[in-house]
Formats: structure tokens, sequence, C-alpha cells
């Protein structure tokens, strides 16, 4: 499980990598296919997809002519609901920031209508 | 999950990124950051709160929080100040006395302000890339965690009723 997970973000940690699922999300797609957005060699790119591949991110077709690639979500899914637990948490925090930086902002109004003689004359 | 403008991103292999928009001046989100009296009224999530919180601000000035968790779990986080350019960047290391993973994480804070609304980016460099696939679980473990013990505590409470 843990080694599992390991290799998804190391494999997502790659920009090139994540434009390729970018790219298998829209539909599966040959090596030559997934090279042409790329200014990349097919042996390039074909590192890449075995990184993709090994993580389970990604499956090659038995089409021998072929071998088209495609998406596989469930490892994506996992990762991204770790992520989202980990960003819950942080939001929530932040929130708790949210609520006291209000304080902090209508004490210093406060503090500058009290402080100028004018500042403070209610319409 | 909590919709907000919180955007988490994983760049490289040991890095966490955080980048957050909060309505107030650079000068009191930096307070907020920095000093004791306010950290404690923030810092920390899911019933975790600050029951202890020292800071030494000033380059290789030591910082320590002390949090509690909702069943009276305790944790200590330390680390040291690097940078200190209020109100605009504050960089420390940080290392929890529990932690699974080796070495200290590099906590990098910076705070851009425009039109009284403040951008805070946080990036948090682990020493390893397993330390930091650790810490983005964290959250979910403890949570799976507080959850079970919340669930036994329910069942211990309606078990003792039906006696």
């Amino acid at each position: 499980m843990l080694t599992d997970l390991d290799a998804t973000f190391a494999a997502l940690a790659d920009p090139t990598r994540r434009a390729i699922l970018a790219r298998l999300a829209a539909g599966e797609a040959t090596v030559t296919e997934l090279a042409a957005p790329f200014a990349m060699s097919q042996p390039a790119v074909s590192k890449h997809l075995r990184v993709l591949e090994r993580a389970g991110l990604v499956s090659r077709g038995r089409d021998a002519q072929r071998r088209p690639c495609r998406l596989e979500a469930a490892p994506l899914r996992e990762a991204t609901a770790w992520l989202a637990a980990y960003r819950d948490h942080w939001a929530e925090r932040y929130q708790r920031l949210d609520a006291l930086l209000d304080e902090l902002r209508s004490a210093e109004d406060g503090q500058r209508d009290a402080g100028t003689p004018d500042g403070g004359a209610a319409p | 999950m909590i919709d907000d403008h919180l955007v988490v991103d994983t760049p490289g292999d040991r890095e966490i990124v955080l980048s957050r928009v909060f309505d107030a001046p650079a000068r009191l989100v930096f307070a907020a950051f920095t000093r004791p009296d306010l950290l404690v009224r923030w810092y920390g999530a899911r019933g975790w709160q600050l029951v202890g919180c020292e800071v030494d601000l000033r380059v290789g000035g030591r910082w320590q929080f002390e949090s509690q968790g909702p069943g009276g779990q305790r944790m200590v986080q330390r680390g040291v100040y690097r940078t200190i350019t209020a109100p605009h960047e504050l960089v420390c290391t940080e290392r929890f006395d529990d932690q699974s993973y080796p070495g200290d994480t590099l906590v990098s804070h910076t705070f851009t302000e425009l039109a009284g609304r403040t951008t805070v980016t946080t990036t948090l460099r682990y020493a390893t890339p397993e330390g930091r696939d650790i810490a983005l679980r964290y959250p979910m473990v403890r949570g799976v965690t507080e959850s079970f013990t919340r669930l036994a505590e329910l069942l211990a409470t309606r078990t003792g009723g039906q006696q």
C-alpha cells in the first residue's frame, strides 16, 4: 500500500508525466500520438510511460501493433483522496486564521477611529 | 472538501506547497504567524489546540509548539528560524518529536500583499521524498484514528447504558 502510493506521488512529481496523464484522461493514445505535442523523442516518452506503468497509472493495450496507452484511474483517485484530506486539514486551520484576522482588523479600525477626532464620527 | 481558495501542490518529490489569500494586510498576517498570543488562537485543526507556544523571533532563535488533541494526546514540534523579513518572509526548520521520517523540514512562508489582501505561500521541503509522502498522509491517518477513538467511546457509552 505504502509503496504503491509513493510510486504514484513520484510518478506525478514530473510535469511531463502529468501532461501525459492529462492527455490520456481524454482517451487512449499510442506512444507516437503522445510524443507529438511534446518536443520529445519516442524513447523519452516511453521512459516516462514506464514510470507511469510501474506506478499503475497507465496500462498498455494488447494490440501488438499500436499498444495504446490508457489511464488507470484508481491509484490517481487514491492519491487525490490523500491530497484532499491534507488540504481539508489546512483549510480548517486557515478558516480559524480568517476569523482571527477579521477580529484584528476590526480592533485596528476601532483604535484608529478612537484615535482621530473626526474618524469615529457616525453619519 | 471545504470550499475556499486554498491551493495545495506537490511540484517536486520532496515538497508540498500551500497557497491561500487572506483578507488582511501582510503586517497582520505576519503577526498571526509569529506572535504566540495570536498563534494559540488559530494554529491547529480537528480538535487540536496549541497549549504551549514559544517563539524566539530572531535568526537562529528557536520555536516550539505543543499541541493537545481531542483525546488529550500531546504533540510537540520545534525548529529554528532561518530568515525573518517582516512582514514578507519567514523561513524556519521544523521537526516533530515523534515524527516517523528522518530530518528537519524547511518551512518557507512568503506574505505578498495586494490591495489590502495577503497571499500566503508556504513551501514545506522535506529531507526525503518518503518523509513528504508520510506528511501528506498524516492528516488522514490521524483523522481516521480520531474517528475510531470517538466511535470506541460512543460504543463504550452505549454499552454502558444498556447494562
